[in-house]
């Protein structure tokens, strides 16, 4: 019989979620350590079977995990990208592994650790100078919030959205994050509490910046022969994208976009290519688990990934359709505006959920879902799972 | 210690940043230190960039010069960031994206300075003004035309 190499993802694993620094005094590498044994034990694999590994963070190293925790073989390791674009790329790039035969058990990990000095949305003002950097820091654009309040701000006078649309995103997720054991919030947020919180960077307000988390996920990938033998049901990978148009560039971190371009999240590039290669169109998607490290980061990909047209994702939250008995639920997880920011990783632990019929906030049915990672510079991640073998 | 006024626009002022100047850049601090507004243009093509980075990116060549241009801008976007992210900055100030008709509506960040918060509105009209910081740095801001 011919092999069957499709990639699968078989195992799960994460850390506790602590608020930025309280993991101490774990290390980043300990966190990740952990969560990897966790996710191979889901699997119901052993280290032993592990020989690949997949990044997208400084400070995660494949030597230390083969010492620390007696690797006997490394066949495989590669860092997918640096930031939060590539949290669905290392899944992406890990199927790719697996599907060629360049390894066989992958695990995709991320670990964020964030001791004062180490801070994931410090000012760039800290960072070392260059070239580019005079244009940012001489006129104050110091951080993330900054650049994608100018691109929500341009958004939103274009298409009318207004920030009663944020906090029905907000308001969305910090629901969905009720119910989540792991979740650094112990209840919802009301309309009151928005509208009166602290402006932060004009439109974005306090609640549409994620939190500062500290924390690991980990995903194995293998193929479909080997997960026929494991306990969970498989979830394959059935397109995977690390892409982008050129002229997006750095995005966020360049702000220089075409003004086609601009209001959007950098994404549409992404998901044609995961649509073609996948076979599968937007109205497959039972749930979507969308990258938000601020809050009109969800409203942009839903139009860049087909679910709405340009300008109206906003009253496509308004209306109910990302809720659990809505069209497209949205971040069933919580997402990070409404449990912990592991930069992407708990988005692709959720959709793995949802197809196992597991999920805490589970979507009856659910068969097909996107995952996609983080609108920031080129080129942008994303996945599409599904609970049947293509 | 002063009351924060939030209805003024205060000039970013950034404490103790070090310019990473380099070949590509340094013209361009240079002039505004002469109250001249420039952007890299290529000589070849003559499609214009920004920020400089030594290459053309319509037809890669490697032949940048600055061109001045009159400091006439359109506010494309705006963020008011009241968070200072660094303490010594004092809030409100105001990043804005600009674009400059005389280079082919190319788009720049920089500062809204000189008025009003209630006053900014996407699409108004601006002029660039040049402020001299306590470091010896020039930067090129723009306020509304009256």
């Amino acid at each position: 019989m011919k092999a069957n190499r499709q990639a699968a993802v078989v195992g799960i694993g994460s850390t506790n979620y602590f608020k930025r620094g309280r993991s101490s005094p774990a290390t980043i590498q300990e966190l990740g350590a952990q969560a990897i044994l966790a996710a191979l034990d889901d699997a119901g694999l052993a280290v032993d079977d592990l020989d690949g590994f997949v990044y997208f963070a400084l400070g995660l190293d494949t030597g230390w995990f083969a010492e620390a925790l007696g690797v006997p073989t490394i066949r495989f390791s590669a860092s997918a990208g640096t930031g939060g674009n590539a949290s669905a790329s290392s899944v992406a790039l890990a199927a790719t592994v697996v599907e060629a035969g360049v390894a066989d058990v992958v695990v995709s990990v991320m670990a964020t650790h964030q001791p004062p000095a180490a801070r994931f949305g410090s000012a760039f003002a800290y960072r070392p100078p260059t070239p580019e950097s005079d244009f940012e820091n001489l006129f104050g654009l110091l951080a993330p919030g900054h650049a994608f309040a100018l691109i929500a701000q341009r958004y939103m006078h274009e298409f009318g959205v207004t920030r009663e649309h944020l906090y029905q995103v907000v308001r969305t997720q910090r629901d969905y994050g009720l119910t989540r054991p792991k979740s650094l919030f112990d209840r919802s947020i009301t309309r009151e509490e928005y509208f009166s919180a602290r402006m932060i960077s004009d439109p974005l307000c306090l609640y549409d910046y994620t939190l500062e988390s500290d924390g690991a996920v980990a995903v194995i990938t293998t193929t479909a022969d080997r997960a026929k033998d494991l306990p969970n049901p498989p979830v394959y990978v059935l397109g995977g994208a690390m892409a982008g148009d050129g002229r997006w560039g750095r995005g966020m971190n360049w702000l220089g976009m075409d003004d086609d371009l601009f209001t959007t999240a950098g994404t549409r590039r992404t998901a044609d290519e995961l649509y073609a290669k996948s076979g599968l169109t937007p109205g497959d998607v039972d749930v979507a688990l969308l990258y938000d490290h601020f809050s009109p980061a969800v409203l942009l990909q839903l139009e860049d990934y087909g679910f709405c047209g340009r300008g109206e994702a906003g009253d496509f939250v308004a209306d109910g359709n990302t809720k659990i008995d809505g069209r497209l639920p949205v971040n069933t997880h919580g997402g990070h505006l409404g449990e912990a920011y592991i930069v992407g990783m708990t988005h692709v632990a959720e959709g793995v959920e949802q197809l196992r019929g597991t999920a805490i906030n589970q979507i009856p049915g659910a068969e097909i879902a996107l995952v996609t990672g983080g609108p920031s510079g080129l080129p942008v991640g994303a996945v599409l799972f599904g609970s049947s073998a293509r | 210690m002063s009351e924060t006024r939030w209805d003024v626009v205060h000039a970013p002022v950034m404490p103790a940043v070090a310019l990473g100047l380099s070949p590509h850049s340094e013209p361009f601090w240079e002039a505004a230190r002469q109250r001249r507004l420039v952007v890299a243009r290529c000589t070849h093509c003559g499609a214009y960039s920004m920020p400089p980075k030594g290459f053309c990116p319509s037809c890669r060549r490697q032949d940048q010069q600055f061109v001045e241009v009159s400091g006439r801008a359109t506010l494309y976007t705006y963020t008011v960031v009241r968070h200072a992210v660094i303490s010594a900055l004092a809030v409100p100030y105001v990043l804005a994206i600009v674009k400059l008709p005389d280079a082919e509506d190319l788009k720049m960040l920089s500062n809204i300075v000189d008025c009003e918060l209630k006053d900014i509105r996407i699409g108004q009209q601006l002029e660039v003004v040049f402020q001299d910081q306590a470091d010896g740095v020039t930067v090129p801001r723009f306020r509304p035309v009256h």
